[in-house]
């Protein structure tokens, strides 16, 4: 029984070792000469028309490796990000990022040659080993999980940072590219790191999916996931190893600063536009490849750009499009939700204090609008663009200037609106023990609220009113 | 009488009794080396519904997560009718308490409720008709069948409550352990779950309630726990939640037995 967990978690480090074994790629560091540039130079390069049709229509082989790479890394960190993003995991993989860098260091250090699958074992060994510091520090008392990923993300790559310098000596100058693990080198992928990307893509979709239930439950509630049976810290781990994999085949193309923004990024824009975690799965993955295509277009069209920085940024794009255009949680249609009700609250306030004046003026007379002005600390315009709402919506006629009159059906809304007004101010009085001078700014608010339910409840409470009960504080619009 | 012996190997030797729904034996258990649970023993009655009172940190959250393996044992042992909770889960349900997830989770109402379900299914196997029929039929028992299909952070807190009590109810238990469910609901929210405990109860099941509000011991429950880091008393709630015993467990904190678990702790950090 115990042996068979054992084998079943041993199976997952073995897939994933076994991954990034058989990807043979001697070149990876060799980009072009012409790409090495310096801060000073500002110039983009733009793309002649010449390159422009020929990055578009993908006839050139690099760049359709390198863009098809990048879309599948961008898909994966997106489906594996989800969970990642939903355990509240996420910046855990900012740690193992950074963790790589000993291990790529040290690899080198021991081979002496440029391999990329044997660095990228490296990698993954440091950034494993990184992660088990984090959840080791975490059961410290005292250090919360915050102060563990940043103590851990800092000491790993200040660690790899100084064996980059030691081999900088050792190699008299040269540390072999090993730099480009750090900011990413896209345009130096060859066909077969993108096939370990695909294949990679392949089993994080594949675990994913598998394990939608056992990821979902472990993501809302580990402890009820736990109580049911479900073996969280195998879920945990497993999730874990996926992120790993993402995190490992994804550095030489965006680099191990930027590589988290991926795992985050598309997961964030996609719980913007859906309820659903099949969706914001599905969401995040298209999200993430269509940063990572044209992350790696455009940095094609422009080869100065780092790629890894651009996709990064088309990643922040769509996530900043989702934040503001979602339907239901967007910025946009919250402030428009906000505004339709301002709106429609100075519409009823319109009409209650009509009903109130046709109080005193009798039914169907004429309101001389400076007495509606009087009623409400409203301004001119305020009371100008309420005025033309209700006009437009049949409530109010305006025969001549200055006179208004309700027709039946804003009366009858009116009307409501009063009742409703008032039932809500004697409610107070009567139940809440609240001052009749004070009630009236308090139904102020309620009124727009009071649903059939509960006016029908109010109802109920008080049972002695029939029709429009007179205010119980005195007309506020008598002079 | 090599079943005797099986037996007697799979409780450790304790005393557990195979007819009773839960009995903790010599319970301890502490955070971080300082115990919050001292030498717990308790064997819970059938087929009723029993109040687990005692002040704040008096670790009745504590016992219950300790019961159910989510938190390690410093000693004793806890079986379900006489089996450990490894072998029982399928017969112990839970609801823990309403604050201790985030409800922004991109789930509806029937999705979590669909994870009471899970237990029962295999590895990477999703949830069938079936279970999406228990956990619908679950929650029409808690009231909220029109609601299965929102977004769980638009209910209100009575009605998520009523969410997790769906789930484990969709799970079908024979036990059941609930954190404070009555905490921060609605009027309406705590007759419907009076109502389901009474129907649990009149179905055979075995309910153990941790409860804050003493006022309503009483009326809820057949049977009362009286916690304050250990069992002040328990048993029948009208021979036991007396004055006296009350005053046992809220009289101020014992503190000889805080000063030792203090001491503990700190010995734990060096």
């Amino acid at each position: 029984m115990y042996s068979l967990r054992t084998a079943r978690s041993l199976l997952a480090l073995a897939v994933m070792l076994l991954v990034s074994v058989p990807a043979a790629s001697p070149a990876w560091a060799s980009g072009e000469p012409s790409r090495s540039r310096s801060i000073t130079d500002t110039s983009l390069q733009w793309p002649s028309g010449e390159t422009l049709a020929r990055v578009l229509l993908f006839r050139d082989y690099n760049t359709r490796v390198v863009v098809i790479g990048t879309t599948l890394l961008g898909a994966a960190a997106g489906v594996i990000g989800t969970f990642a993003y939903l355990r509240k995991r996420a910046l855990m993989g900012d740690a193992l990022s950074h963790a790589t860098l000993p291990g790529i260091a040290i690899a080198f250090i021991l081979l002496g040659a440029k391999s990329l699958p044997l660095l990228l074992v490296g990698a993954t060994i440091t950034g494993v080993l990184g992660v088990f510091a984090v959840i080791g520090l975490r059961t410290i008392p005292r250090i919360r999980e915050d102060a563990a990923i940043g103590i851990v993300l800092s000491v790993f790559f200040g660690v790899g940072m100084v064996l980059l310098g030691v081999i900088q000596q050792m190699r008299t100058g040269q540390e072999a590219g090993l730099s480009g693990f750090i900011y990413g080198k896209a345009a130096a992928m060859l066909a077969a790191d993108a096939w370990l990307i695909g294949v990679a893509a392949i089993v994080v979709v594949a675990g994913c999916g598998l394990l939608f239930k056992e990821f979902r439950a472990v993501c809302f509630d580990p402890q009820f996931a736990s109580s049911i049976g479900v073996r969280v810290h195998l879920v945990d781990f497993i999730m874990m190893a996926l992120v790993v994999l993402t995190t490992v085949v994804g550095l030489q193309a965006v680099g191990l600063i930027l590589i988290v923004a991926l795992l985050i990024i598309p997961a964030a824009a996609a719980r913007f536009w859906t309820d659903d975690l099949r969706m914001m799965t599905i969401l995040s993955a298209v999200f993430g490849a269509l940063s990572g295509y044209f992350g790696s277009t455009f940095s094609a069209l422009l080869p100065r750009l780092p790629t890894g920085a651009v996709i990064v940024l088309c990643a922040g794009g769509v996530f900043g499009m989702s934040m503001l255009l979602a339907p239901k949680r967007g910025l946009l249609a919250a402030s428009y939700r906000h505004w339709a009700l301002r709106r429609n609250t100075a519409y009823q306030h319109l009409l209650r204090a009509l009903a109130e004046l046709e109080e005193q003026f009798g039914e169907g007379a004429e309101i001389p609008s400076a007495r509606l002005a009087g009623a409400r600390r409203w301004s001119p315009l305020h009371m100008r663009s309420c005025l033309a709402a209700a006009r437009r919506r049949g409530a109010i006629e305006r025969r001549e200037q200055d006179v208004i009159t309700l027709t039946p059906s804003g009366r009858a809304q009116a009307r409501r609106m009063l009742r409703n007004h008032r039932l809500w101010e004697l409610y107070l009085i009567r139940h809440a023990d609240i001052a009749p001078s004070h009630v009236d700014r308090d139904a102020d608010d309620v009124e727009h609220v009071l649903s059939e339910g509960i006016v029908r409840e109010l109802e109920d409470e008080l049972t002695d009113i029939t029709g429009v009960p007179p205010s119980p504080h005195g007309s506020r619009s008598a002079s | 009488m090599s079943n005797i012996f099986a037996s007697r190997h799979q409780n450790g030797g304790d005393d557990h009794d195979p007819a009773c729904p839960v009995s903790i034996h010599d319970m301890t258990v502490a955070y971080h080396r300082r115990p919050v649970l001292w030498d717990i023993d308790y064997a819970a009655p059938q087929g009723k519904l029993i109040g687990i009172v005692g002040p704040n940190g008096a670790g009745k959250s504590t016992l219950i997560k300790a019961c159910m393996g989510l938190l390690p044992l410093a000693s004793g042992s806890v079986r379900f009718y006489g089996k450990p909770y490894r072998a029982q889960r399928q017969i112990v349900g839970y609801v823990p308490q309403r604050e201790s997830v985030d409800w922004d989770f991109p789930a509806s109402a029937l999705d979590v409720v669909t994870m009471g379900r899970y237990g029962r299914l295999p590895w990477c196997i999703p949830p069938r008709r079936r279970d999406k029929n228990a956990a619908l039929a679950a929650l029409e028992q808690v009231g909220m069948a029109e609601f299965s299909h929102r977004q769980i952070s638009r209910l209100s807190g009575g009605q998520q409550q009523r969410v997790f009590l769906a789930r484990a109810l969709a799970q079908d238990a024979l036990i059941y352990f609930m954190d404070e469910p009555f905490a921060g609901v609605d009027a309406s929210t705590e007759a419907a779950i009076v109502t389901l405990l009474r129907a649990l109860k009149a179905r055979g099941r075995t309910v153990l309630i941790v409860h804050h509000d003493i006022q309503t011991v009483r009326e809820y429950f057949d049977e009362v726990m009286l916690l304050n880091m250990r069992i002040i008393a328990a048993g029948p709630v009208e021979e036991v939640f007396t004055q006296e015993n009350l005053q046992k467990t809220y009289g101020g904190r014992l503190t000889l037995l805080d000063k030792a678990a203090q001491a503990m702790a700190r010995i734990g950090r060096h």
